[in-house]
């Protein structure tokens, strides 16, 4: 909680979970590179991009134990990614950029 | 606000009297306290300041006549608006109000011994300290700074001037003001003091809460920005560079990205420290408190999405100039916001007109001269007219110097008593303030309209028309700092043989002024908590 | 861990800066705030290159081609192995193994050694066949290649120097661990100062044996305090002994979590 000097530690997660996440990672990783030499087009991106997010939230999660740490840690979180996807939203407003 | 502080005596010496690891100056730069550091910040700002006074008055200087007047090389001139630009933006008015008295007040008000992480906070200042100390070797090293304080590719990839120092020196100060913003949200987080809940906090605080956001998200962007610029410069990457493919039109939006919220950094704690002093000299509770401390968070988000309305004449998409356009005017709904309140919370109050209350009711004229011609600007087509002209300096100078540096002296004259124990002359200080107030308007307001007829900014020469224009704005300049002398002359009087002053010198509520001045090291003899609202005066009149 | 309150001159009490409690939660909450600025700074080069991307759509396909994508996948490999060896550390550390976690920190850097090794080969491999920034060869390809070699020398870059950044972070993390014998507690005994003299202190363990027995204590003793060095173990281990290796490792995760965007943007595009 926000008052108190807490001295409570963080919550243990077992080998067992890692080992668990790091095996899904590595699947992933094939997944994704055995995906890019189908040509999907435009999809292809979408596919590379949306494997590298549950990449990142599972490292994001129990890597980084963000699952077990307090509310306000997950809701910083989510307004520093959606301050940056609206960086690159409007930014993408101006159609004259690099032609 | 009630304010516990159970058992309070007289035992303690002050942070400035307390015995330390170190004695003399090492006392001060090698201290964590945050009030040490606070006065460091306060310090080195106000001597940053006057030198870029010194630098806009020979600006003014040589403007008095067409052709050369006291500077006979145009290339001086251009170094002289450059490095004035730099040292008054990156050195003064970005660290503005949150380095110095965010520094020394925010613990104080939130009922906290220190920040959360004092040693990095030391670290902020030494990071500060450097930054400025390599930001100007550059602009004595390798030629005449010509760049402006913008950087603009593609010629500051191509001039030959020192600028990958320039940029190596904003880029550690960009740290440094990063590491602050991290260190104030950890504190606001976590060391409140009990019974201060979110609802609680002085408004200064919440406005510090707001600004230091933006600058833990903002500044990145910035450092980026101008680490590619000077690989662009050293390594020729071909990012920016037209030459080498990449576009100019990309620099100016992240450059703005972090640049545009940077004006926030620098008015939001001054809107706090206006909150601050209104109630006071008013004897009443501040009026919206929930509208105050929520429109600093509002302006924290919107201010970060209008960033292109400084790029409407750089050959942007329409669809964008539209969009920005329509954010910036949305902008101001919140700024709207604070201005009514402030001005509610005067009607039927008891308004003392002591110093900080004057320079917090130039405050508010100032800044909303400032903020409507920022209007203006951002509609799109006057802007084609405007843009790049003495409007857009003038415009510039009533926010910046009109609002944050108004706000800045009136927190100075606010606060000075609890900083250092000590009163200065309110007469003198009345004096100098009207002097300001005066010469800033025959200054600025001569530039608004000398702008509208069309003088472009940054000239070293201009047409005979213009002069009788140009010799009003001089004269001004003239007694803005005069009165700006007086100022300073004043409070260092004041700190040798001022009165000592009382603890409790405005009958301010905040929790400040329940300490004493100056306040101990830990800021509070027993730890305290508190209880109530924050702006509940006890002699107001129930209505 | 409040304030120190020591005794000076006159009885006058007199502070010391700076002595600090600890605070868990607001030291992982501050190493949060500084990844987030972070993820902006990288977030600016991710700005340039969605652009970029999205005008030079084909020349970034072609571009993609001349990187060698099965190194790149290795690299892949070798910096998530060495997240779940840091995050494996601090599971260790949790349970008071510090001996396993001070290896699977030293696996960790070795990891990251790795990576640079291999992205040292991929550089100077790309740098031979005369591709890198303005340079004559790069300069006759289409802009749009310019752009993407532009962009992935600084963005791998920058991340080279995050993974250099955080191996000595590392390292240090490693020698302190190995080190760390340095937790201190000291005890006060209440308002016995007085009753004290004359006595001999002695430390006893839960049977009331003796494990430790001090001189006696004389009459002009003014305070007694008895300071206790812990190591951390299995049944010791706080908090405060591995909250700076939880950030490092927090610091490593970021690192790594860069590199998962970076590896699909410039060399699964082809």
């Amino acid at each position: 909680m926000a008052h108190g000097h807490s001295e409570k530690g963080g919550h243990i997660v077992s080998y067992g979970t890692f080992i668990g996440v790091w095996l899904a990672l590595l699947m992933l990783t094939a997944l994704t590179v055995a995906v890019s030499g189908v040509d999907l087009k435009r999809l292809s991106v979408l596919t590379a991009l949306a494997v590298a997010c549950i990449k990142t939230s599972l490292v994001l999660g129990i890597f980084m134990h963000l699952k077990y740490e307090d509310r306000i840690f997950k809701v910083m979180f989510l307004v520093v990614v959606v301050t940056l996807a609206i960086f690159i939203g409007l930014t993408f407003t101006d159609t004259t950029l690099a032609r | 606000m009630a304010v516990d502080v159970a058992g309070r005596s007289q035992g303690l010496p002050d942070y400035l009297n307390h015995r330390a690891a170190y004695s003399g100056i090492l006392s001060w730069v090698l201290s964590t306290d945050h009030k040490r550091i606070g006065v460091m910040y306060l310090v080195s700002q106000l001597t940053f300041f006057l030198v870029g006074v010194a630098l806009g008055f020979v600006m003014r200087l040589e403007m008095l006549t067409p052709g050369p007047t006291v500077i006979s090389n145009p290339a001086v001139y251009n170094a002289i608006f450059t490095v004035h630009g730099v040292i008054m933006i990156f050195l003064f008015v970005i660290p503005g109000l949150i380095a110095s008295f965010g520094n020394f007040f925010l613990p104080i008000m939130i009922g906290a011994k220190d920040v959360a992480f004092p040693f990095l906070n030391l670290l902020s200042w030494w990071l500060f300290m450097i930054g400025a100390f390599v930001a100007i070797a550059s602009l004595f090293t390798g030629g005449l700074p010509d760049t402006g304080w913008t950087f603009y590719v593609p010629y500051s990839i191509q001039t030959n001037t020192n600028t990958t120092l320039a940029l190596f020196g904003v880029f550690i100060l960009g740290f440094s003001s990063i590491l602050t913003g991290l260190n104030f949200v950890t504190t606001v987080h976590q060391m409140r003091a009990p019974g201060m809940r979110w609802g609680r906090m002085p408004l200064f605080v919440w406005a510090i809460y707001a600004t230091s956001w933006i600058q833990i998200l903002a500044t990145p962007i910035l450092g980026i920005t101008l680490l590619l610029v000077m690989l662009e410069r050293v390594l020729g990457i071909g990012v920016f560079d037209p030459a080498r493919g990449g576009d100019p039109v990309l620099y100016q939006h992240l450059f703005w990205i972090y640049s545009h919220p940077a004006v926030y950094i620098m008015i939001l704690p001054a809107m706090g420290a206006i909150s601050e002093i209104i109630p006071t000299f008013a004897r009443r509770t501040i009026f919206g408190y929930k509208f105050i401390a929520g429109s600093s968070l509002a302006i924290a988000l919107f201010g970060s999405l209008v960033w292109a309305h400084h790029m409407f004449t750089a050959g942007i998409g329409e669809r964008a100039a539209v969009i920005f356009s329509l954010l910036t005017f949305l902008v101001a709904v919140p700024s709207a916001i604070k201005v009514f309140n402030w001005v509610s919370t005067l009607y039927r109050g008891s308004i003392e007109l002591r110093p900080p209350m004057l320079f917090a009711l130039a405050f508010i004229f100032l800044f909303s001269i400032g903020g409507f011609t920022g209007l203006m600007q951002g509609a799109l087509a006057l802007d084609i007219h405007l843009h790049d002209t003495y409007f857009v300096v003038a415009h510039f100078h009533y926010v910046m110097f009109g609002g944050t540096g108004f706000a800045l002296f009136g927190a100075l004259h606010y606060w000075f008593p609890k900083m250092f124990g000590r009163m200065y002359n309110e007469k003198i200080a009345t004096i100098a303030w009207a002097l300001m107030f005066v010469g800033f308007n025959v200054l600025y307001f001569t530039m608004l309209l000398m702008g509208w007829l069309g003088m472009p900014r940054r000239y070293y020469d201009y047409l005979p028309q213009y002069q009788t224009w140009h010799v009003v704005a001089t004269v001004g300049s003239w007694i803005l700092i005069a009165g700006v002398l007086l100022m300073v002359g004043n409070l260092l009087v004041a700190l040798k043989r001022g009165e000592k002053a009382p603890d409790n010198p405005w009958g301010g509520v905040t929790p400040e002024w329940s300490t004493t001045s100056p306040p101990p090291l830990e800021n509070f003899e027993k730890a305290p908590t508190f209880s109530g609202g924050p702006y509940d005066f006890p002699t107001e009149v129930a209505r | 861990m409040s304030q120190t309150a020591t005794p000076g001159a006159g009885g006058q009490a007199v502070l010391r800066e700076a002595e600090h409690h600890f605070d868990y939660t607001g030291r992982k909450l501050g190493m949060w705030l500084f990844l987030f600025t972070e993820l902006l700074l990288f977030g600016g080069l991710f700005i340039a290159y969605a652009i970029y991307r999205h005008v030079n759509f084909a020349d970034f396909h072609v571009a993609a081609k001349d990187l060698d994508l099965v190194l790149g996948t290795i690299n892949t490999v070798i910096l998530l192995t060495s997240s779940l060896t840091m995050a494996l550390s601090i599971t260790a550390m949790q349970k008071g193994n510090r001996k396993l976690a001070v290896w699977l920190v030293v696996l960790t850097v070795l990891c990251g050694l790795a990576f640079l090794f291999i992205k040292y080969f991929e550089w100077t491999a790309k740098i031979s066949h005369g591709i890198y920034p303005a340079s004559p060869e790069l300069m006759k390809l289409p802009p749009g290649e310019v752009r993407f070699f532009g962009l992935y020398y600084a963005m791998t870059g920058l991340h080279g120097l995050h993974v250099l950044i955080g191996m000595i972070l590392l390292i240090v993390m490693a020698v302190v661990i190995a080190r760390k014998p340095s937790r201190v507690h000291s005890f006060r005994p209440d308002d016995a100062d007085e009753t004290m003299a004359g006595a001999r202190p002695a430390i006893v363990d839960g049977d009331g044996k003796p494990l430790w027995k001090g001189g006696i204590i004389d009459e002009n003793v003014e305070q007694v305090s008895v300071v206790v060095r812990l190591k951390p173990g299995p049944h010791t281990i706080q908090p405060s002994d591995y909250v700076s290796l939880e950030n490092a490792g927090l610091y490593w995760h970021l690192v790594d979590i860069i590199w998962i965007f970076l590896f699909p943007l410039f060399y699964l595009i082809t």
